[in-house]
């Protein structure tokens, strides 16, 4: 009880309060590394509401934690204390599997070096995630192709990533991300491996997702990628800095 | 489950033919080790069913007597022999006989000559009581008489690949052919009797005893096989005593010597042959268990290596949503496919080696591998993988997803 009040002034701090329908609720969430006997704060005490349809980056200078945030959201990682609700889902007591399972239904992860899997093309790494959903080939291929289509890929979908451009390779993995249909899709410096114009590009598409309904969470430390969202949160230091909308 | 099985079983495979050098040099163990089992289960399947066939046609109640060579004999290069003179011994002596007939083979394979035709086939000096104790008889013209072992007259019975083999007419009967630089009349066509693994057992001529000394006669000190068949009411075990009582007193054996002859039935020397093809494939057991135990910490190796160069592979397929179970099963499935291919490779190898081995030998049975022995081997060479899969797919599947992404 004492960490919920505690989590609610922090939200007012934050000047965003939890409600009932946040898709996310990160309560005085902290993080700690233990690196030759000194304990290093990653996260410090956070507290982040997030609502559906979000259209949110994360801020910051290097080390400032936004890695450390993102993986928590995306129940890669888990917090030394706090809570997390996802989506009315409590995830902090769940299993390695159960994470797993959380992570294929709830969430799409888009990487800086876009990890798409090197011995599949373009088509079976979008279709990947529904094979641990044990979904049959036919209906994984339609589903896939529909999310390439959705990210204007619908050629060169049987080469394999070394056969395509950054840009299209980054397409590759939002389609990969988008073709589960998660409540939230999360992107760590999703243009940092890109060219000007192509970055241009993918972040067309992010607004596309948004306007489309999607709820997006994207770590950057460039501010013409930030001027995009609606909202900006910056860390400091493992601490919320500044959360602001526009 | 099904559906991400069978994608793991393709994505394996896939895994397995985008290094197809590594794969194979890590099989190689494996293929070595089925190879090996495979071609001398071929070889010595071939062998103890062709054995096992050729003593069935001699009644269960025969005997074969043949000399024996003991040890220490050998060592000091003297070597036993059944003579004639124990022949005519037994034939005075022993009781609960039905018939009796030395055999005396020419050379192995010899040639034979019907005009410009020419041919190999086993030739034996033998005598009218031969078809009784081997159960040949003639489709024509008639049997080797008593007379004509008397007479030594130049006479033979023929088996039907002979006729087929001198292209002699349908009807041989009193064509000559020539042998040994003698000519023969041919008196009798014996029936067939088929084929036992692909080898004929019609390849045969038959010529009276007497006629056979007399050709070999001042080449070698004789030595005969003698068969026999017993009367219906003749105990089996009395006989072999009484036989060999009196063989031991004909050769002069003292009360500590072996005996320097062997007498057997059917089913003994059947035995007897499967006994020491036993004893090799139990050896050649050893060496495959061996060597599909090195096969499987190869791909155990190369397991890890695989595990260590996709952690970050992993890592993504973690974040996406698989869970343990799913990379555990993927490495398991690739490390037993790997292994598998191996065996089938194995498999297809040992078995044209045994092939070629078998044919390379004249007179040897062609090889032949049981379905079971195949089976055996593929069921090994699977299980070979996953049990030395388990160790780096349960690795791989315990990877902390955050460790593996962040791996460079
Ligand atoms: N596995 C770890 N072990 C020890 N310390 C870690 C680990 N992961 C992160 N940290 C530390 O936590 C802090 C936050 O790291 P994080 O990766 O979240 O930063 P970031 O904001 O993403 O930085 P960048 O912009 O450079 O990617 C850093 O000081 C980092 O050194
Ligand atoms: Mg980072």
């Amino acid at each position: 009880m004492a960490t919920q009040s505690k989590g609610v002034e922090a939200a007012v701090f934050n000047s965003e309060l939890g409600t009932d329908m946040d898709l996310i609720s990160l309560i005085d969430i902290s993080k700690h590394y233990q690196m030759g006997g000194q304990t290093v704060k990653a996260l410090d005490s956070v507290t982040v509401h997030i609502a559906k349809n979000d259209y949110l980056a994360f801020i910051g200078s290097s080390g400032s934690g936004k890695s450390t945030m993102l993986n928590i959201l995306g129940c890669l990682d888990r917090p030394s204390i706090g809570t997390y609700h996802l989506n009315g889902k409590d995830v902090d007591s769940l299993t390695e599997n159960e994470l797993s399972e959380i992570r294929n239904l709830e969430i799409g992860f888009i990487f800086q070096s876009f990890n798409l899997l090197p011995r599949s093309t373009a088509l079976a790494n979008v279709m990947q995630p529904l094979v641990y959903r044990n979904i049959s080939y036919k209906a994984r291929k339609k589903l896939a192709l529909e999310a390439l289509q959705r990210v204007g890929l619908d050629s060169r979908i049987s080469h394999f990533p070394n056969q395509l451009s950054g840009g299209q390779r980054q397409r590759v993995a939002i389609a990969r991300a988008l073709v589960t249909e998660p409540s939230i899709l999360l992107a760590d410096e999703p243009t940092g491996n890109l060219d000007s114009r192509t970055t241009d590009e993918i972040m067309i598409l992010f607004d596309r997702l948004h306007h489309d309904g999607h709820t997006l969470i994207i770590v950057t430390h460039e501010t013409e990628i930030a001027d995009h969202c609606k909202r900006v949160v910056e860390l400091k230091d493992g601490r919320i800095f500044s959360d602001s909308r526009h | 489950m099904l559906f991400s099985l069978i994608e793991s079983f393709r994505s394996a495979l896939i895994a397995i033919f985008a290094n197809r050098m590594r794969s194979f040099l890590t099989t190689l163990g494996i293929i070595i080790g089925v190879a090996s089992v495979i071609s001398v289960v071929s070889l010595t399947g071939g062998m103890s069913a062709f054995i096992g066939d050729s003593f069935e046609a001699l009644g269960s109640n025969s005997l074969t007597i043949s000399s024996y060579t003991p040890f220490e004999d050998l060592m000091k290069g003297v070597r036993s022999r059944l003579s004639p003179e124990d022949l005519e011994l037994i034939e005075r002596r022993a009781d609960g006989i039905a018939s009796i007939t030395p055999i005396l083979a020419a050379n192995r394979s010899s040639q034979i000559k019907y005009g410009p035709q020419t041919s190999f086939s086993e030739i034996l000096g033998t005598t009218y009581a031969f078809q009784d104790v081997s159960q040949s008889y003639t489709q024509s013209g008639r049997f080797l008489a008593q007379s004509d072992n008397l007479t030594r007259r130049r006479v033979a019975v023929i088996g039907e690949e002979v006729r087929d083999n001198l292209n002699l007419p349908d009807n041989p009967i009193n064509e000559y052919i020539e042998f040994s630089g003698e000519w023969f009349k041919i008196v009798g066509l014996l029936e067939s009797r088929g084929e036992v693994m692909g080898q004929s057992r019609d390849n045969l001529v038959l010529i009276p005893y007497s006629t056979m000394v007399s050709i070999l006669g001042n080449q070698t000190r004789t030595d005969i096989g003698i068969q026999l068949t017993l009367s219906p009411s003749a105990e089996l075990d009395l006989v072999t005593i009484q036989l060999t009582a009196l063989l031991r007193d004909a050769h002069n054996l003292g009360a500590g010597e072996e005996d320097d002859f062997r007498i057997q039935t059917p089913e003994q020397l059947t035995e007897q042959v499967d006994e020491i093809l036993g004893t090799l494939t139990l050896v050649v057991g050893g060496i495959v268990s061996i060597s599909l135990l090195v096969g499987g910490i190869g791909i155990m190796n190369i397991m890890l290596v695989s595990v260590t160069e996709r952690t970050r592979e992993i890592g993504v397929c973690k974040a996406i949503g698989a869970k343990s179970h799913h990379i555990l099963m993927q490495f398991l499935i690739e490390a037993m496919l790997l292994s598998l291919i191996g065996g089938i490779i194995g498999l297809a190898l040992g078995y044209g080696l045994g092939a070629l081995i078998s044919s390379g030998i004249p007179d040897f049975p062609p090889a032949s591998v049981p379905p079971w022995a195949a089976l055996l081997a593929l069921g090994f060479s699977g299980a070979v993988g996953v049990l030395f899969g388990i160790l780096p797919a349960a690795k791989a599947s315990r990877l902390d997803p955050i460790d593996a992404l962040r791996y460079e």
